[in-house]
C-alpha cells in the first residue's frame, strides 16, 4: 500500500498543482491589466528569446518583482505556447488566438514569428519560478509540494520570494524546510556575510542532500569552491558536525543490513545444522531445497493471482506452509531414496548429493525455464519505515529478520520440547541403544532429514522476497552454508546463529571497506585460517558419521 | 573413514606383461595412429581423423590427467579434494601468460600489452606477469604456481588434522575464493574473459596441423607417463604406506610413520599434475578463463575418478573418457539431458558401483573364470 499510495499521492498531487496553476494562471491574467508593476513587452521578450544567461536573468528580475504577468509567461513556455517576433512575445491560447506577453492585450503575431525554445536548463529555471511563486499558495499541499521543488533548484535570485514566503508561513514543519531552502539559497550568495551565516545554519541539518551541497563548498577556490576563509571554516565545520550526526545512521545502516545478510545465511544454514550438524549427512542438494522452496513460493503467487486476485496481498501466508512441505517432501524421497544407502560414508553422500542437485537444477530449468521468474512482494512487505534522514529500513528485510527468528525459535523447540525431537536427539547420540528402547530409527531419520529440508524450504521462501528466483539460486548459497555450520561448530543450534550473525555483519563491514566481492574473498580465507586454527572444538563431531 | 580398494598384495614389479603392452599400444596410438589417420590419410577415407575428434581426445587426455591426479589422492590417500580445478586453472593460467605474451602486439590494439590491459589502461605489467616473458621460466612456473599453493595449504590442513569431508569443503570454499579472486579485473588476469586469441607458441603459430599435432602428441605422452610414473610409485614403499594411512592412520602413526609428510608429498605431487594437465588444455583449447576453476567443475573431477574406478589408476582415465565422451555426445545430441545423466551418473556409481567401471569389468571377468 505504501508505496503505491506514496506514488499515486504523488501523482494526484502533481496534477492537482497543475491544474491549480492553470486556473492562477486564468485568474492573473484577467487581472494583469490591473496589476502596478506591469512589465514592458520588451522585458517578456527578453524572457522568451535569446541566450540562455540573459533569458534567465530577465526572468528572475520579474519574478523577484513580483510582477503577477511571469507565472502566466512561465507556464506558456513550459507548455510551449509562445511564439516571438522582432520585438515582442506572444502568448497562443488554447483556441488559437493570441496575445501580448507582457499585456495580456490580444494580439496577432506576424506570419514571421517562430516559436520559443525551451532547452532543459530553461525549463528547470522555469520550474523553480513556478515552484517559488507557488510559495505564496493558500493550500499547504502545494506549499509542501513549492518547498520540495525548491529544495534542488533555490537560489540567490529567487530569496526575496523565499524571504516573503518564510515571514508568512504559519506551519512549523514547512518553515523548517523553508529555512533550509533559504539557507541553500544563502550559501551561494555574493555576500560572504551572508554565506557564513547559512553555513552556519546548515551545519545543523542532517539530509545528505545539503551534505553534497556542502562537501562542493568546500572544493579548492579555483574549481568554484568558496574563497572567503572564514566561510569556508564555518563550512567546514558545519560538514563535521552534519557527518557526526549523520555517521550514526550510517553505522546503524551497516548493522542492519550486516543484520539482515546474517539472518539470510542463518536461515540458509539452519536446515543444515539438522541435516549435517545433527545427522552428519553432507547435503549438497540443500541449496537445491532452498530454490524449492522459492519455486514453491512462485508457484503459490501464481494460483493466487489467478484464482484469488482479491486475496493477493496474503499469498505469502499461504507460501510459507507450501514451500515447507513442497521440500520436505523432496528431501523424504531423497533420503529414502539414496541418501539413507550411504550413511557412514560422507565423501560418498556427498557426491550422491551433488548428482541429485544437478537433476533438481536441470528439473526446474526444464519446467520453468532457465530464466529467472518474477515473485512480487506484497504491497505490505513493500516500502520501508525511514529511521533517519539516512536510514530506511525496507521492509521485506525485517520481515526476513523477524522470520529468521521465529523459524529459529520454533526449530529449538522442536529440538528440545517435543517427542520427535527427543526421538532426533536420541537417534544420532546412540542409535542402537535408542532402536533398543522401540524408536524406530529409520522412520526417525526420514522425519529429521525432511524436516532439515523443510526449513531449507522455509528459507526459499524467505529469499524470494529479497533476491532472484532461478534454477541458479540455491548454488549461491551452498557454500556460504557450509561455512556457516562448519564455523559455528558441527551438532549445535547455537554455534549456527552466532557463525551466521557474525559472518553477515563482518562480511557488511568489510564490503563497506574494500567491496563486495573482496570482501567475500576475505570472509572465506578467514574461515579456512579459523578452521585451521580450531579444528579440535569446531570438529567436535557428535553425531553419527564421528570417525570411528 | 573404512577401506575403499582391497589391500595390495606382497610386493610385485609396477606393471605386468599385460600393462606393459597396453602402455606400448598406447604410445603407438598416440605417436604414430592418430597423427597418420589425421594428418595422411585423406578427409574422404573412412580411416580419416577430423581436427575436431583430434582436438577433443587431446581436451580428454589433459582431463584424464586430472582424473590420474585425483585418484592419486583420493584413491591412495583417502583425501578427496573439491579443489583440484583451482590447481588446473593456475597451470593454466601460467601458461596463458606465456601465451598472451606471445601475442606480441598483434592483439586488437596493437599494443605490447595484451588487450585486456589496455582497455584498463595498464602502462606496465604488474609483478606476477615478470617471468611471462620467458618459456622456460614460465614452464617452471606451471610447476611452481599450483605445487606452492597446494603446499602452504596442505602444511596447514593436514597438521591440523583436517581430514575427511570438512578437508572436502575447506577445498571447495578455497577454489571458490580464488574464482572470485580471479573474476577481478585488477588481479591481472583479464577478469572474466581470462585469456584467449592465442596466436603462437614458441614463435611459431598455433592453429596450424603440425602444432596442434605437436601438442597432441605431447599431451598423449604426458598422461602415459603419469599413468606409468603413478603405478611406478604406488608400487614403492611410499605408496604402500600412503594406503596404509588410507586405511588407518592411527594404526600407521602409531607404527612410526609421519602421516603429514606422505599426505602432503603426495598432495603437492597431485596439484603439481593437474597444474601441467592445464597448461597442455590451454594452448590445445585456447581459453582459460575463471570458470575453470569453479566448485563445480572441481566436483567434476572426483566424479571422472569415481566413474572409473578409485585407486585402480587406469580406472580414472578409463573415467574421464567416459564423462567427457558422453558430455560431448550429449550436449550435441540432447543438451537438456546432459545434466540429468551427470547427475543420475553420481547417484548411480556412489550407490551401485563403489569401485568403477574397473570394478564391474574385474567383477565380470571373474564371474565368467568361475
Amino acid at each position: 500500500m505504501i508505496r503505491k499510495g506514496r506514488a499515486s499521492g504523488r501523482e494526484a498531487g502533481r496534477s492537482a498543482v497543475a491544474m491549480l496553476r492553470a486556473l492562477l494562471g486564468v485568474l492573473l491574467m484577467a487581472a494583469a491589466p490591473l496589476a502596478v508593476r506591469a512589465m514592458t513587452a520588451e522585458q517578456a521578450h527578453a524572457i522568451a528569446v535569446g541566450d540562455s544567461e540573459a533569458r534567465i536573468a530577465a526572468l528572475k528580475q520579474a519574478a523577484a518583482a513580483g510582477d503577477a504577468r511571469v507565472p502566466v509567461i512561465a507556464q506558456a513556455l513550459l507548455d510551449g505556447a509562445v511564439k516571438v517576433d522582432a520585438t515582442r512575445a506572444y502568448l497562443v491560447q488554447p483556441d488559437g488566438s493570441a496575445v501580448e506577453a507582457a499585456s495580456g492585450q490580444p494580439a496577432t503575431p506576424p506570419d514571421e514569428a517562430e516559436d520559443a525554445i525551451v532547452n532543459n536548463r530553461m525549463r528547470g529555471e522555469l520550474d523553480a519560478v513556478l515552484a517559488a511563486l507557488q510559495l505564496r499558495s493558500a493550500d499547504p499541499e502545494q506549499r509542501r509540494a513549492a518547498v520540495k521543488q525548491l529544495r534542488d533548484g533555490a537560489d540567490e535570485a529567487m530569496l526575496p520570494m523565499i524571504e516573503q514566503a518564510l515571514a508568512a508561513e504559519t506551519d512549523t514543519a514547512l518553515k523548517a524546510e523553508l529555512t533550509v531552502v533559504r539557507a541553500r539559497a544563502l550559501i551561494a550568495s555574493s555576500d560572504a556575510a551572508k554565506r557564513l551565516a547559512a553555513a552556519r545554519a546548515l551545519g545543523e541539518e542532517t539530509d545528505p542532500a545539503i551534505r553534497g551541497l556542502l562537501t562542493e563548498r568546500l572544493r579548492p577556490a579555483a574549481e568554484g569552491g568558496e574563497s572567503d576563509a572564514a566561510v569556508r571554516a564555518a563550512t567546514q565545520r558545519a560538514l563535521d558536525g552534519m557527518n557526526d550526526r549523520l555517521a550514526w545512521g550510517e553505522r546503524a545502516g551497516v548493522l542492519f543490513s550486516g543484520l539482515s545478510l546474517g539472518s539470510i545465511l542463518m536461515l540458509a544454514a539452519l536446515g543444515l545444522a539438522i541435516t549435517y550438524g545433527l545427522m552428519g549427512v553432507i547435503n549438497m542438494a540443500h541449496g537445491e531445497l532452498i530454490m524449492i522452496g522459492a519455486y514453491a513460493t512462485y508457484l503459490v503467487q501464481n494460483l493466487f493471482r489467478a484464482h484469488l486476485p482479491g486475496a493477493f496481498d496474503w499469498y505469502l501466508v499461504a507460501a510459507i506452509p507450501v514451500s515447507f512441505f513442497a521440500a520436505a517432501a523432496v528431501g523424504a524421497v531423497l533420503e529414502r531414496g539414496v541418501i539413507r544407502f550411504l550413511y557412514g560414508r560422507p565423501l560418498e553422500t556427498l557426491l550422491a548429493t551433488w548428482g541429485i542437485s544437478l537433476i533438481l537444477i536441470q528439473l526446474m530449468r526444464s519446467l520453468f525455464g532457465a530464466q529467472n521468474v518474477p515473485v512480487e512482494n506484497p504491497v505490505w512487505l513493500s516500502g520501508g519505515v525511514a529511521v533517519a534522514s539516512n536510514l530506511t529500513l525496507p521492509y521485506n528485510r525485517i520481515a526476513i529478520i523477524v522470520f529468521a527468528g521465529l523459524v529459529l525459535g520454533g526449530m529449538a523447540l522442536l529440538i528440545a520440547k517435543t517427542r520427535l525431537g527427543l526421538f532426533v536427539r536420541g537417534v544420532t547420540q546412540n542409535r542402537p541403544m535408542a532402536a533398543c528402547l522401540g524408536v524406530h530409527t529409520a522412520r526417525i531419520d526420514t522425519m529429521a532429514f525432511a524436516l532439515g529440508a523443510g526449513v531449507a524450504g522455509l528459507a526459499g521462501c524467505a529469499l524470494s522476497q529479497v533476491g532472484n528466483v532461478g534454477p541458479d539460486l540455491g548454488q549461491g548459497y551452498i557454500v556460504d552454508s557450509f561455512m556457516v555450520v562448519v564455523l559455528g561448530g558441527v551438532g549445535q543450534l547455537a554455534g549456527t546463529v552466532y557463525a551466521a550473525l557474525g559472518l553477515g555483519v563482518v562480511n557488511k563491514l568489510l564490503e563497506g571497506w574494500a567491496g563486495a566481492v573482496l570482501a567475500k574473498i576475505m570472509v572465506l580465507v578467514f574461515i579456512v585460517i579459523f578452521i585451521q586454527k580450531r579444528p579440535s572444538g569446531l570438529f567436535a563431531l557428535k553425531g553419527r558419521s564421528a570417525e570411528a | 573413514m573404512s577401506a575403499v580398494m582391497p589391500a595390495a598384495a606382497a610386493p610385485r614389479p609396477a606393471m605386468k606383461l599385460g600393462a606393459w603392452t597396453g602402455v606400448l599400444v598406447a604410445v603407438i596410438a598416440i605417436c604414430v595412429v592418430v597423427p597418420l589417420a589425421n594428418l595422411a590419410i585423406p578427409e574422404t577415407s573412412a580411416f580419416h581423423l577430423s581436427d575436431y575428434a583430434v582436438a577433443l581426445i587431446a581436451k580428454i587426455m589433459c582431463y584424464a590427467i586430472c582424473a590420474l591426479a585425483m585418484d592419486l589422492i583420493w584413491g591412495y590417500a583417502g583425501i578427496l579434494s573439491l579443489g583440484h580445478g583451482l590447481f588446473f586453472a593456475l597451470g593454466g593460467y601460467a601458461m596463458g601468460m606465456y601465451l598472451m605474451r606471445q601475442i606480441g602486439s598483434d592483439g586488437q590494439y596493437r599494443s605490447d600489452m595484451p588487450d585486456f590491459m589496455v582497455f584498463l589502461n595498464w602502462k606496465e605489467f604488474p609483478w606476477h606477469w615478470a617471468l611471462s616473458d620467458s618459456f622456460v621460466l614460465q614452464m617452471a612456473l606451471v610447476v611452481l604456481a599450483p605445487g606452492i599453493v597446494a603446499f602452504v595449504f596442505g602444511w596447514f590442513a593436514f597438521r591440523s588434522r583436517i581430514k575427511g569431508v570438512y578437508f572436502s569443503i575447506i577445498t571447495q570454499a578455497l577454489t571458490f575464493a580464488a574464482m572470485l579472486l580471479f573474476f577481478r579485473n585488477e588481479t591481472g588476469f583479464g577478469g572474466n574473459n581470462g585469456f584467449t586469441d592465442f596466436k603462437r607458441i614458441l614463435g611459431i603459430p598455433i592453429a596450424t596441423p603440425g602444432m596442434r599435432m605437436t601438442l597432441f602428441v605431447i599431451t598423449g605422452l604426458t598422461l602415459v607417463g603419469a599413468f606409468v610414473g603413478a603405478r611406478w610409485l604406488m608400487g614403492t614403499k611410499f605408496g604402500r604406506v600412503l594406503q596404509a594411512i588410507r586405511d588407518a592412520e592411527g594404526r600407521t602413526m602409531f607404527i612410526g610413520y609421519d602421516p603429514v609428510a606422505y599426505k602432503l608429498a603426495i598432495w603437492t605431487l597431485s596439484a603439481v599434475l593437474c597444474g601441467i594437465a592445464g597448461a597442455l588444455y590451454v594452448p590445445q583449447v585456447g581459453i582459460i578463463n575463471p570458470s575453470e576453476m569453479s566448485p563445480a567443475a572441481g566436483i567434476e573431477i572426483a566424479i571422472w575418478a569415481a566413474v572409473g574406478g578409485r585407486g585402480t589408476l587406469i580406472g580414472p582415465i578409463v573415467g574421464a573418457f567416459f564423462v567427457n565422451g558422453a558430455k560431448s555426445w550429449f550436449t550435441q545430441a540432447f543438451p537438456e539431458f546432459w545434466l540429468y545423466f551427470l547427475g543420475a551418473l553420481f547417484i548411480a556409481v556412489t550407490l551401485y558401483l563403489p569401485q568403477g567401471l574397473i570394478g564391474l569389468w574385474r567383477k565380470l571377468r571373474k564371474g565368467r573364470a568361475a
